[in-house]
C-alpha cells in the first residue's frame, strides 16, 4: 500500500458528525429525516454534504414517512439511512419491521434521549435497548450496534452499513445524547481504505431470479427496480419470488431465512470488547457511554488492588451470548450499570441463568447499577459498587 | 524523551448565549493541534438563550474513558448561578476564574481566584460583549498552559467566520495580556 | 383508439400464481386496473421503467397482478415509500394505487406533503367510501348518514372533498372521474402519468358487497348507473343549483399546472454545486 494510503487526517469531530460522515464514507447516497433532539446533526451534515456529492437527501414530514422512504429508495437500489432519537424511533418501529420483513438493506440511528415519551431530549439515555431488539411487532431479527466513541461512531456507522448490505437487514445504530454531542480528537483514515460492502447484482436471467432465495449466501445478488427483474415486494408474508402466501411451509420458509441470517452468522456479527479480563475477579459489563466511566473505574479500582475488568459489548444485539458464557461464567460478580432499569442486565441475568446451577446463584451474583434521571453513571458511583462486592 | 503525564478536566460555565460551547470546542481545537488527547461535552437545556450553560472540556498527553468533568483543575464561571453551583467540585489545588463584574459574591475557598470584569473589558474595549468567551478563554489558557497558545490562536482563528476574525483575535490577546500582568503581579 | 385487445392487457399481468384476485364481484377495482394498463401500454412505457407502489386495503392490491416493479407497503405509507423510489431514481414513471381510508386517513399527511412538495408520482385513488378490507368501517369519504359497521346509526364524521384536499394542498394536477366512466379513467390516468409534478386522479368507485348491502345499493349495475347519473361534467354541475349539488360529484380535470418538480429542482441544485466557486 502506498504511504499516503494509510495516512489519518487529526481532526477534532462531534459523536453525530463522525456517524454521518462514516456512512458517507461507506457510500450512504440516500438519506431521509426528520429533525429531533439530539440527533438533528446527522441530518444536518447529510443536507450539506450529499448534495455536493450527487446524493440524495430529503427532509420528510416525519419519521414514519422518513423510514418508508429509506426503504423505498433502497429496493431502488440505495445505500440509505434514516437517524432519528426516542419519539422517532418508536414511530419508525413499524417501518423497521417492514424493512425487516421485505429484506431491504437500510440503517436506521437512535441517538438516545431520556424517555418515556418526550422525556429529557437534551440528556442520554441507554432505555431504548430493549426497543432497538423488540420495538416492531412479530419476530424480526435485529442487528444492532453502539459504539463508545467518537472514533467508533464513525467505524461503527461503515460497520452498519456493511452488515445491513450483507445480510439484507434493517440495521439499528444506536448512540446516545452525550456520546452524539461530544467532541473528540479522532483519525479520520484514507478513504481508499475503508473496507465497504457493495451490493451484488444478480447476473442470471430475470425469469429464474428469486428475490428471496431458501438458502442464501450472504451477501447475495439483489436486483433493484428498474433493472429488469420486476419483482414484487409485500410485508406480507410471502414466497421465494415476493409473492404474498398463506401456506405454513412457506411461512415457515421465509421465518427461517430471518432467523437464520443472524444465527447462522453469529460470529462475523458480534463484536466485544474485553478489558482487563484476564485476571479479573469482578466484570463489568457495560455499552456506549456508561462503559467510559465503567473503564476508568476498573483503572482506579487496580490502583487499589482489587483485579475487576470490563466487558463491552459493541454489538448488543444479538446478544453476545457465548462470549459471555467464556468471559464472565467464572465471575464472583458482573456489574452492569446502565442508563436505564435493567435492560441490559436482565438480558445478561437470561444467559447466565442458563448456565449458573441453583448453588452456583446462591454465591453469584449479577449487580444491576441504574441511572434514569438524565444523568451519566460516574467512575466513582461504579467504584463504590466494586468496593461493596469485593 | 519522557513527558510528564497530565489530566486537566476544565468546565466554563455560565448561560447560554455567552458562546461558551463554542469556547470549549476552540479549546479542544487547540488541543488536537497539540496532538493531544481530548473530550469535549456540553450540557444545556433547551433554549438557545439564557438558561445554565456548561461545556467540559477534558485534555491529557495520556488515555482516558469518562467524557465529563468531575473534579474540575479549573473552572471558569461567567455567572453566579455557575459559580455557587460548580465551585464546590474545584479541586483544592483548581484554578478559579471568574468574572467579576456580574459574579458578585467570590466563594471563598482554597483554590487560586482569578478575577476579571471579562465581559465588561470586551465592551468597553472590543465594543462588544460578544468576544466575552474568546477573552477569558484567553486568559485561562495563559494561566494555566493546558495548550500552547500558538495552536489556541490557530483554533481561534479557523473557528470564526471572517467578519469577527479581527474582533475574536484582539479579543485572544487581550485575555492573554491580562493574565501577563496577573502572572506577573503573582511572581513578584 | 379505444379499442385495445385484452391481449395487450394480459401482457402486464403476471400469470402465475396470482388469480384469481382478491376482490369480489361486482368490484370497481378492476375497472380502474383495467384503465390504468391502457394508459401505460398507450404511452408505450417499458414495464421496467414502471414502479407500482400501494399500501393497505383492496386497491392496494392492485401492483401484485400486474409485471411492473411492484411495492406492497404499510397501511398509509405508499405515497412516501414511492418518494424514495422516484427521488433515488428520477427516470422511473412511479403510480400510487390506494384508497380513501389508505390515502386520506392514516396516510393524510403524506398525501399532502407529496402534493406540496410537487414529487413526480401519479396517484391512482381508488375512492369507494368504505374500509372494505377489513369489512365496512367508515372512512373520511363515508357520506353523511351512510351506514358502515362502525357508524351503524349513520356516519356523523364530516368528509372529505379529496380533490379539493389536493388543490389545497398544492397538488398541480387533480382530476376525478368515476369507474363507469372507464375511457375516461383511461383518458385521465394518461394524462397524469404524462404530467411533471404530483398528479392525483379520483376514482369514485362501487364496493357492492359491503357498502352497497349496508346501504341498500342495490346490484353492482346499479351502482355503476348511480355514477353515470351522479357523477357529472364540471361544467355541468357548475350549473346546478346549491339544493341539486347535494347528491352530484363533479368530475373533470380541476387542475393542471406546470410548476418546478421536486427532483428536477434537487438535480439542478447538485449541479449549481458542482460548478468551481469562482465562475
Amino acid at each position: 500500500m502506498a504511504k499516503n494510503e494509510t495516512k489519518t487526517k487529526s481532526v477534532l469531530m462531534q459523536g453525530n458528525e463522525a456517524i454521518a460522515r462514516g456512512a458517507l464514507a461507506a457510500g450512504v447516497n440516500f438519506f431521509a429525516g426528520y429533525p429531533i433532539t439530539p440527533s438533528t446533526e446527522i441530518a444536518e451534515i447529510c443536507s450539506v454534504e450529499m448534495p455536493k456529492m450527487g446524493r440524495k437527501f430529503i427532509q420528510m414530514e416525519d419519521e414514519i414517512s422518513s423510514m418508508a422512504a429509506i426503504v423505498g429508495a433502497s429496493l431502488a437500489g440505495a445505500k440509505s439511512m434514516t437517524a432519528t432519537s426516542g419519539p422517532g424511533f418508536s414511530l419508525m418501529a413499524e417501518g423497521m419491521g417492514y424493512a425487516k420483513m421485505v429484506e431491504a438493506p437500510c440503517v436506521v440511528v437512535n441517538v438516545m434521549r431520556g424517555g418515556p415519551s418526550t422525556g429529557l431530549p437534551t440528556k442520554p439515555s441507554q432505555a431504548d435497548i430493549m426497543q432497538a431488539r423488540w420495538g416492531t411487532h412479530g419476530d424480526a431479527p435485529s442487528i444492532t450496534l453502539y459504539p463508545n466513541s467518537v472514533m467508533e461512531s464513525y467505524e461503527l456507522a461503515i460497520r452498519a452499513v456493511n452488515l445491513a448490505e450483507k445480510y439484507r437487514t434493517c440495521v439499528t445504530l444506536l448512540s446516545d445524547e452525550v456520546l452524539g454531542h461530544m467532541r473528540e480528537r479522532i483519525e479520520i483514515p484514507n478513504l481508499k481504505t475503508i473496507k465497504v460492502v457493495d451490493r451484488v447484482k444478480p447476473t442470471i436471467p430475470p425469469e429464474w431470479y428469486k428475490h428471496y432465495p431458501e438458502n442464501p449466501k450472504y451477501p447475495m445478488p439483489l436486483a433493484s427496480f428498474g433493472e429488469g427483474y420486476r419483482f414484487h415486494v409485500t410485508g406480507l408474508a410471502h414466497d421465494a419470488k415476493g409473492f404474498p402466501t398463506n401456506k405454513a411451509s412457506e411461512t415457515a420458509v421465509m421465518m427461517e431465512r430471518l432467523r437464520n441470517k443472524i444465527r447462522h452468522n453469529i460470529d462475523d456479527i458480534i463484536q466485544i470488547e474485553s478489558f482487563m479480563m484476564e485476571d479479573a475477579k469482578i466484570a463489568i459489563f457495560a455499552a456506549g457511554i456508561t462503559s467510559r466511566a465503567a473503564k476508568e473505574a476498573v483503572l482506579m479500582a487496580r490502583k487499589k488492588g482489587i483485579r475487576v475488568g470490563m466487558l463491552r459489548p459493541l454489538t448488543i444485539w444479538p446478544f453476545p451470548d457465548e462470549a459471555i458464557k467464556k468471559y464472565l461464567c467464572d465471575k464472583k460478580a458482573i456489574i452492569v450499570p446502565e442508563l436505564n432499569e435493567g435492560q441490559l442486565s436482565k438480558a445478561m441475568k437470561r444467559v447466565m441463568g442458563a448456565i449458573w446451577s441453583y448453588e452456583l446463584r446462591k454465591s453469584k451474583n449479577i449487580i444491576g447499577l441504574n441511572k434514569n434521571n438524565g444523568e451519566l453513571i460516574n467512575p466513582e458511583e461504579i467504584l463504590k459498587v466494586i468496593k461493596e462486592v469485593k | 524523551m519522557k513527558t510528564k503525564k497530565f489530566k486537566k478536566e476544565i468546565r466554563l460555565s455560565g448561560s447560554g448565549g455567552q458562546g461558551l460551547i463554542t469556547a470549549g470546542i476552540i479549546l479542544a481545537r487547540a488541543a488536537v493541534i497539540d496532538k493531544i488527547n481530548v473530550t469535549q461535552t456540553q450540557s444545556y437545556g433547551p433554549e438557545s438563550r439564557g438558561g445554565a450553560s456548561r461545556a467540559d472540556v477534558i485534555i491529557s498527553n495520556d488515555e482516558f474513558y469518562y467524557p465529563e468533568a468531575v473534579n474540575f483543575d479549573v473552572l471558569l464561571a461567567l455567572t453566579q448561578e455557575a459559580c455557587d453551583k460548580f465551585a464546590v467540585d474545584l479541586k483544592d489545588e483548581g484554578i478559579l476564574i471568574i468574572d467579576n463584574s456580574i459574579v458578585k459574591n467570590t466563594p471563598k475557598m482554597e483554590s487560586e481566584i482569578y478575577e476579571h470584569p471579562f465581559t465588561e473589558i470586551a465592551r468597553k474595549k472590543l465594543g462588544s460583549e460578544l468576544p466575552t468567551n474568546i477573552l477569558s478563554l484567553g486568559f485561562l489558557v495563559k494561566i494555566t498552559g493546558v495548550v500552547s497558545e500558538h495552536s489556541l490562536k490557530t483554533a481561534v482563528g479557523n473557528s470564526m467566520k471572517p467578519q469577527f476574525k479581527d474582533m475574536n483575535m484582539k479579543a485572544l490577546k487581550l485575555g492573554i495580556k491580562l493574565a501577563e500582568v496577573d502572572i506577573k503581579n503573582n511572581g513578584a | 383508439m379505444s379499442n385495445i385487445p385484452q391481449k395487450q392487457i394480459h401482457k402486464y399481468l403476471r400469470h402465475d400464481k396470482k388469480f384469481p384476485h382478491v376482490w369480489c364481484p361486482g368490484c370497481s377495482n378492476g375497472i380502474v386496473l383495467g384503465a390504468t394498463i391502457r394508459a401505460i401500454a398507450e404511452l408505450g412505457y417499458e414495464k421496467d421503467e414502471v414502479a407500482m407502489v400501494s399500501g393497505i386495503g383492496c386497491s392496494s392490491r392492485m401492483p401484485v397482478y400486474v409485471d411492473f416493479n411492484t411495492l406492497h407497503s404499510l397501511h398509509g405509507r405508499a405515497i412516501a415509500y414511492a418518494t424514495g423510489v422516484k427521488f433515488f431514481k428520477p427516470e422511473m414513471k412511479v403510480v400510487v394505487v390506494t384508497g380513501d381510508g389508505d390515502a386520506t386517513a392514516i396516510g393524510g399527511n403524506h398525501f399532502i406533503h407529496a402534493a406540496r412538495r410537487n414529487i413526480d408520482i401519479t396517484v391512482i385513488l381508488i375512492n369507494n367510501n368504505i374500509y372494505g378490507m377489513t369489512g365496512g368501517q367508515y372512512s373520511p369519504t363515508t357520506p353523511d348518514g351512510a351506514r358502515a359497521t362502525t357508524a351503524p346509526y349513520g356516519n356523523i364524521d364530516r368528509t372529505f372533498d379529496i380533490c379539493k384536499l389536493a388543490i389545497g394542498a398544492g397538488a398541480t394536477f387533480v382530476a376525478r372521474t368515476s369507474a363507469y366512466h372507464a375511457q375516461e379513467s383511461k383518458l385521465f390516468i394518461s394524462k397524469a402519468l404524462e404530467h411533471k409534478g404530483f398528479s392525483l386522479v379520483e376514482i369514485v368507485s362501487s364496493c357492492p358487497v359491503i357498502f352497497g348491502r349496508l346501504n341498500k345499493k342495490g346490484s353492482p349495475a346499479d351502482m355503476l348507473k348511480d355514477m353515470k347519473d351522479n357523477v357529472i361534467t364540471e361544467k355541468k354541475y357548475n350549473e346546478l343549483s346549491e339544493d341539486e349539488k347535494a347528491d352530484k360529484i363533479p368530475r373533470g380535470i380541476f387542475v393542471e399546472e406546470q410548476v418546478p418538480e421536486f427532483t428536477a429542482t434537487y438535480t439542478d441544485l447538485v449541479q449549481s454545486l458542482q460548478k468551481p466557486k469562482d465562475e
